[in-house]
């Protein structure tokens, strides 16, 4: 009887996953606006940074993210889409995980993180000639500087622009 | 109970769980490019041309990209995301033994791409065209 035993071993491998959420710091985590560690899931990660690092929820409210994630077939110039049982899994956690602390509750223009008043301010002393070298080419490419980027750590001290 | 003990023996265990689960969950078969270009190809109902796909990947078909915007002209190693630019590891299979072995991650791209360059979805002998293309592709 292969099937529920298939059934089983997943979800004590679920179960075991949760559990090492929380026993593991190696994995990859970030604080959102609250200082919550929040893992990102492999689902967003694996939908979310084919075409640039996979962005933390924390970072947006969730009415932006929910435009996103409701027109991904007009991604920003490009086509992102994704089936709709996929499209509703990631909206689900997205949503769970979106920025409620205070500088990031207003949505940005264009839903874009680098639109949101607190990442401008952070970014002031960024020359407009550095956002437009080579190796940078779009603000939108936190990992051309936030070398870890792409484990959702955005510390300042791991900020390195490129030549 | 002790964290690091647990923390040590754990992704032992997931691992052995999480093959134990691939090998008996009937989802995502793992295929040959071949098997696919085979796919499209009877699907076409007419042989894949190379040289056709080659001409397809590289031509900006009057719109801003063409498949060579991110891929490179001869995709044989990483290329970089037109906007973001973020790396894409190499499309030509013999360089990277991932690509054309998931058919709904073959699927997705093709539609999402073909719709970014062509304005359209490419038909299965287009697919066939480009991917007996980038098969013929060698170190
Ligand atoms: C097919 C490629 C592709 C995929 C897949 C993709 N994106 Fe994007 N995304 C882009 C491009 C291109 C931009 C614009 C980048 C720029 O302006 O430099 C972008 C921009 C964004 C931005 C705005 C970044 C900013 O400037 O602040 C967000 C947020 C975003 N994407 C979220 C997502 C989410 C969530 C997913 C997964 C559901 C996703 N993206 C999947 C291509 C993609
Ligand atoms: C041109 C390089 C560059 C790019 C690209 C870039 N940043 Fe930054 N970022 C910086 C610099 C420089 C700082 C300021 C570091 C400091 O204060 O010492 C910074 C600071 C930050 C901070 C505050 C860190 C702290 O510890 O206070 C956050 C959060 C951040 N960036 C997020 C992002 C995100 C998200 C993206 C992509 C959407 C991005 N950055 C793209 C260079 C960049």
């Amino acid at each position: 009887m292969p099937y529920p035993l298939h059934t089983r071993i997943g979800r004590l491998a679920l179960a075991l996953l949760a559990a090492s959420g929380f026993a593991l710091p190696a994995l990859p985590v970030l604080a959102d606006g609250n200082g919550r560690m929040v893992p990102l899931t492999p689902k967003y990660k694996e939908e979310c940074s084919a075409c640039h690092v996979a962005y933390p929820p924390s970072l947006m409210p969730a009415a932006s993210w929910n435009r996103i994630m409701n027109n991904l077939p007009n991604h920003f110039g490009t086509d992102a889409s994704l089936d709709p049982a996929t499209v509703k899994e990631l909206s689900g956690w997205i949503n769970a995980h979106a920025g409620t602390y205070k500088r990031v509750r207003e949505e940005p223009p264009q839903d874009r993180i680098t639109r949101t008043a607190w990442f401008i301010h952070k970014h002031d002393e960024v020359s407009a000639a550095t956002w437009k070298r080579a190796s940078i080419k779009s603000a939108s490419n936190c990992i051309a500087c936030h070398t870890t980027a792409d484990k959702g750590d955005f510390n300042e001290d791991n900020v390195r622009i490129p030549r | 109970m002790n964290l690091f003990s647990l923390s040590a023996t754990f992704p032992r265990a997931l691992a052995a769980l999480t093959l134990a689960c691939a090998a008996l969950a009937p989802a995502a078969r793992a295929v040959t490019p071949a098997e696919q270009l085979a796919g499209y190809t009877a699907q076409a109902g007419a042989p894949a041309s190379p040289a056709r796909g080659q001409q397809l990947f590289t031509n900006k078909h009057g719109g801003e990209w063409s498949c060579s915007s991110c891929h490179g002209a001869v995709p044989i190693q990483a290329g970089k995301h037109a906007s973001t630019g973020k790396t894409i590891g190499a499309m030509a299979p013999a360089f990277n033994p991932e690509r054309f072995t998931d058919p709904a991650k073959t699927e997705k791209w093709f539609r999402r791409n073909c719709k970014d360059v062509l304005s359209r979805e490419c038909t299965a002998g287009e697919k066939a065209d480009v991917l007996s293309w980038l098969m013929t592709l060698k170190p």
